[in-house]
């Protein structure tokens, strides 16, 4: 179990690494008045096949060769469930994948977001050669972050590894996430 | 919003600084474990203190990166550090305090920090 939702996103967004993807989009979604969180990891990845699929929630499956235990999918499904939320997965090889999640958000299980800043800054940082959308919205209000637009305003003198635009990302988050409501 | 300005001026710093760059040779290379073992051990923290410590002491020489899970998941979060022409160090059972003192330590000064390393943990 992961104390907080974003160290499972960390982990799901890694996955969509793994899979090759060259875009992968974030979506946080908090609806006070509805009691939900969404959380949405999509990619342009390699996907998955059914099989794969209908398996992937499985403690026991995985991709990897080196060992036969993968955590990460069980992981964020359980967070999900156990608020009386929902998981889901869509997937076609070749066109990518999309993890779903929903929780209830005043739910007493429902672990707390967490720093969602510290996931992207350390997921765009690591993975500097591909591209990620980051967007949170609060009952209306939100914002985006697009490291194709990053990378066009650093051109080649700087990466998104450079570890002063990994503080900078971390802060730019923390920031808007203020501004639109806060965290939950 | 956070003004992007601030972004436009990283780029305008690191131009000026273009001659004191070198593309990766000869750079310290310190790895750490993100697989979900390493992340749900406190990886990330343990990252972002590398991160934050290279930033604020403009650590030009020093490349901080990620890889999956070496298979000693009871240790992690597992950190490798590989300074040129030396053996890597492996520190297991790492936190962002520890990581502060491995960059002053280890990546500054180096002396490698043997009480966080694999051998000496208990």
């Amino acid at each position: 179990m992961m104390p907080e939702l974003s160290l499972n996103v960390l982990d799901i967004a890694e996955n969509s690494v793994r899979a090759g993807a060259t875009l992968t989009e974030i979506q946080v979604s908090v609806d006070t008045v509805a009691d939900r969180l969404t959380i949405t990891v999509s990619d342009n990845g390699c996907g998955m096949t059914e099989e794969q699929i209908e398996h992937v929630t499985d403690p026991f499956f995985t991709t990897r060769t080196t060992r036969k235990v993968g955590l990460g999918v069980p992981f964020f499904k359980m967070a999900a469930e156990i608020t009386g939320g929902e998981f889901s997965i869509r997937s076609k090889p070749g066109e990518g994948t999309t993890t779903s999640a929903v929780f209830g958000l005043s739910n007493i299980d429902r672990m707390p977001l967490g720093d969602m800043a510290g996931t992207m800054s350390s997921l765009i940082g690591m993975n500097p050669d591909i591209d990620f959308i980051y967007s949170f919205e609060r009952d209306g209000t939100g914002f985006k972050l697009d490291t194709r637009e990053f990378r066009e305003i650093l051109g080649d003198d700087v990466s998104l590894s450079d570890p002063g635009v990994m503080t900078y990302i971390k802060s730019y988050i923390d920031e808007n996430t203020e501004e639109c409501g806060g965290t939950v | 919003m956070k003004s992007l300005a601030e972004l436009a001026a990283l780029r305008e710093k690191a131009k000026a600084e273009v001659n004191l760059r070198n593309n990766g040779e000869d750079k310290i290379r310190v790895v750490v474990g993100m697989a979900t073992c390493g992340i749900a051990a406190g990886a990330r923290p343990v990252l972002a203190a590398f991160v934050e410590e290279a930033d604020k002491r403009q650590l030009k020489n020093v490349m901080i990166t990620q890889t999956g899970c070496i298979g000693i998941c009871k240790l992690e979060p597992v950190v490798e550090v590989y300074v040129p022409g030396q053996e890597k160090v492996t520190y297991v059972k790492m936190t962002a305090e520890k990581a502060v003192k491995v960059v002053t330590d280890h990546l500054i000064n180096g002396q490698v920090v043997s009480e966080y390393t694999i051998g000496t943990e208990q």
